[in-house]
């Protein structure tokens, strides 16, 4: 028989019945009987968040390091508006996110009622499918369509609107097996026919590549598994983007580095030269082409994206693969090994021995001299002291972000959160408080910049009243740094308004909040001082004073192609022309 | 449903012409989009619309299936094909859509508008008035002493081409449906 309760109740079993434990959010008039609801059970932790975004960044960093959806309560109106840079982030991203909001009851909706948006219209391009439930009948059974919404296909953000009366009401529970879940199938399995196509690509292929991205790490675990069979019995080279990290360990043998705007020498150079480009769950982003004249102008191309709005949107591809990553990859492996496992390994040899020469470039040399810290020997520090750990990174964005991703080597997915599509400043800490609720043991590190990371400092006191040990690693250089790089490589170095005057003493803030805080200038105590942050049992603010101007390298200049980088500060005079400078 | 050709748990995807077409051509294209009838469907097929930058010439909508709770929204939209495979593939991303059907490129179709034209005045154009909407069998629907309102159904070509002969014979208000298409034969 079905259980009748009422709607905020049959919130929380829901829930429950979708397997949620952890809830980020933050209360208000128009969600206070859901709030009520928790109050009176123990199955699902709530955590409160200092700030709607926060809350939504934190489920979006618990989502991304778990693989399982982040959810998240707010109130209506301001609650629902603050929720918008979060909801958008992880479209962006394709990071399943389920936001429920509070409304006014139904028979105010409309008026001008005090707190009273229109969430579900303002929230319409930002998620990938809202709802308005006006009927207590339907809300369990919406909930429950929400989650298979995100979870399935391209995963994204879903939001329920719950108006106050409906969360009152009472009515017969829909448990997840008698919900409707709509139309909304997305196909998994890819053509055969193109999946074959691709693999006589493969066999013949002389300069082939793999170009991986977050569809890999969204497809789930096994699909990381199926693409490290096959890196490795094929042997090609492995480049990933930002998104893509950890889905081929950085220790592996064909892993030739992150590519793109920041990206490795190499790994651009490869992307620009080869003959066979294999797309796997990357989208073509404009921040991984460049000019798209010049994107590759050889090559093959083969793109394999579970939403068919990914194929040939920026880069004409042959051979389009509609379908998940590790449907696909098992499909493609079962072909290429009833074939004979056939590769032109001569030729792929060759391609490697290229590979080594723009190899000895090395792209990410720097040298600590002096007793000013670069950033990049703090965060190459950083990996050699943390590397060992159970550990998980997040970021902010900006300099830091695109120099985490260069020196800290990633060795299994989920353990990189970071902002790539939207590009949040103020993304990292709520995300690390949000994989530190996943993963109580672990080590999780946000690596930040002294800008970014102010925009979310408020959460300091999420991560103290709940003891969450995170460690914020901030590159501390005074300035908007990459903001500050393209003043001075585009606007002739007049940096308006790019610098953080009036900072405060973060050693100072963390104690006013009860953390610790540990102010680090001097390369020879570098070592000692990250030592202090990762053995202290409690949240960090580790400031670390960086050389005020070092500059990001290699880059990609906007209009540019892949074999146009630049390596270094020689390079850097007039680059960027004016059909060059309109672009971001 | 039949006529909808709508299979169970289907999805749009069959519809969507994938391999790469080099053409920069802007072409004009009649979809065929059927939707759950619900409440703010229209405004996100609208909202892709305005969001991405995609032109829309016509739009029509209207319940078709009652029970079904579904709508049909007939959108005439131009582009270069890869636009236009963009427009599909992006439609079909709506969660509540059910199937995007490209009428232009499917085979044949049909594609039919209504209009209302109001045209006033008297003596010789007011004669030549009714004479032209005889030719293009036009009803009159509503007349006075002094004016007319024929109501035409057709392609939006011969709408126009109405259109123009009307207006100076009195042409004062003129409303018109948008494009309304079916693919022809089973």
């Amino acid at each position: 028989m079905a259980q009748k309760m009422t709607g905020a109740d049959m919130v929380i079993q829901a829930l429950k019945d979708q397997g949620v434990d952890t809830v980020f959010g933050y209360p208000g008039g128009a969600v206070l009987p859901i709030y009520d609801a928790i109050f009176n059970q123990n199955g699902i932790r709530h955590v409160l968040a200092r700030h709607e975004q926060g809350a939504v960044h934190a489920a979006e960093g618990y989502a991304r390091s778990t693989g399982k959806p982040g959810v998240c309560l707010v109130t209506s109106g301001p609650g629902a508006t603050n929720a918008v840079t979060g909801l958008t982030d992880a479209l962006m991203d394709s990071i399943p996110i389920v936001v429920l909001t509070g409304q006014v009851p139904t028979f105010m909706i409309g008026s001008d009622a005090f707190q009273e948006a229109d969430t579900v219209g303002i929230t319409r391009p930002c998620t990938k499918h809202n709802w308005l439930v006006k009927e207590t009948s339907k809300l369990a059974s919406t909930v429950h369509e929400a989650f298979h919404v995100a979870t399935t296909g391209r995963p994204g953000p879903v939001l329920v609107d719950i108006p106050k009366d409906v969360q009152f009401a009472t009515d017969e529970y829909t448990p997840p097996a008698e919900a409707d879940l709509g139309h909304y199938q997305p196909q998994v399995k890819g053509d055969l026919e193109t999946i074959t196509e691709l693999v006589e690509a493969i066999e013949q292929a002389e300069r082939p590549i793999f170009y991986t991205g977050g569809g890999v790490i969204n497809s789930g675990p096994a699909a990381s598994q199926l693409l490290r069979e096959l890196v490795g019995a094929t042997g090609f080279p492995i480049t990933s983007t930002l998104m893509g990290l950890g889905c081929y360990p950085a220790s592996g043998e064909s892993w030739i580095g992150m590519l793109g705007m920041h990206g490795l020498y190499e790994a651009n150079m490869a992307m620009h030269g080869c003959d066979l480009m294999i797309n796997i769950g990357a989208r073509f982003d404009d921040r991984i082409t460049g000019v798209l004249d010049a994107f590759s102008p050889d090559s093959r191309k083969a793109h394999i994206d579970i939403d068919p709005s990914s194929i040939n949107k920026a880069i004409r591809v042959e051979m389009p693969i509609v379908g998940d990553v590790a449907h696909v990859l098992e499909d493609l492996l079962n072909v290429w090994k009833a074939r004979g496992r056939k590769t032109n390994s001569a030729a792929v040899k060759k391609w490697w021995g290229q590979i080594d020469e723009w190899r000895k470039v090395e792209c990410l040399k720097f040298e600590q001299k002096g007793k000013v810290i670069k950033p990049q020997h703090a965060l190459a520090r950083l990996e050699a002291l943390t590397k060992k750990h159970d550990r998980y990174i997040t970021t902010e964005v900006g300099q830091h972000q695109m120099w985490a991703a260069q020196y800290l080597g990633f060795e299994d997915p989920n353990r990189w959160m970071t902002s790539g599509g939207l590009g949040t400043m103020g993304y990292g800490f709520p995300a690390s408080i949000g994989v530190q609720m996943a993963h109580p043991d672990a080590l999780v590190i946000n690596v930040a910049g002294e800008a970014s990371w102010l925009m979310n400092m408020q959460e300091l006191g999420t991560a103290m009243q709940y003891r969450l040990p995170v460690k914020q690693f901030i590159l501390n250089n005074e300035r908007l740094g990459m903001v500050r790089q393209w003043q001075e490589l585009l606007h002739g170095e007049r940096y308006s308004e790019s610098w953080s005057e009036s900072l405060p003493d973060f050693v100072k803030l963390a104690e006013a909040f009860g953390a610790k805080g540990i102010l680090c200038s001097d390369p020879d105590t570098l070592d000692d001082a990250i030592m202090e942050m990762i053995t202290h049992d409690g949240p960090v603010l580790f400031d670390c004073l960086v050389e005020k101007h070092e500059n990001c390298f290699p880059m990609i200049p906007s209009g540019k192609a892949h074999n146009e980088m630049l390596l270094g500060e020689a390079d850097t005079q007039g680059v960027i022309d004016a059909k060059g400078s309109v672009l971001v | 449903m039949s006529p909808l050709k709508i299979k169970k748990g289907a999805t749009s995807h069959s519809a969507y012409n994938l391999r790469p077409n080099f053409s920069d051509v802007q072409e004009s294209h009649t979809l065929a989009i059927i939707v759950d009838n619900e409440a703010g469907v229209l405004a996100r097929v609208i909202g892709l619309f305005a969001g991405r930058g995609y032109n829309i010439e016509s739009l029509t909508v209207a319940e078709i299936d009652h029970s079904g709770n579904l709508s049909r929204i007939t959108v005439v939209t131009t582009g270069t094909p890869q636009v236009i495979n963009q427009i599909k593939a992006q439609l079909g991303r709506i969660v509540p859509v059910h199937q995007v059907n490209d009428l232009t490129v499917e085979g044949q179709s049909v594609e039919r508008e209504l209009a209302l034209f109001k045209v006033e005045g008297t003596g010789d154009k007011r004669v030549e008035a009714l004479r032209l909407a005889d030719i293009f069998r036009a009803n009159v629907v509503d007349s006075t002493l002094e004016s007319f309102v024929f109501e035409l159904t057709g392609p939006s070509e011969k709408i126009d081409a109405f259109a123009d002969l009307m207006r100076p014979l009195g042409l004062s208000e003129l409303a018109r449906t948008g494009v309304a298409a079916l693919s022809r034969g089973t």
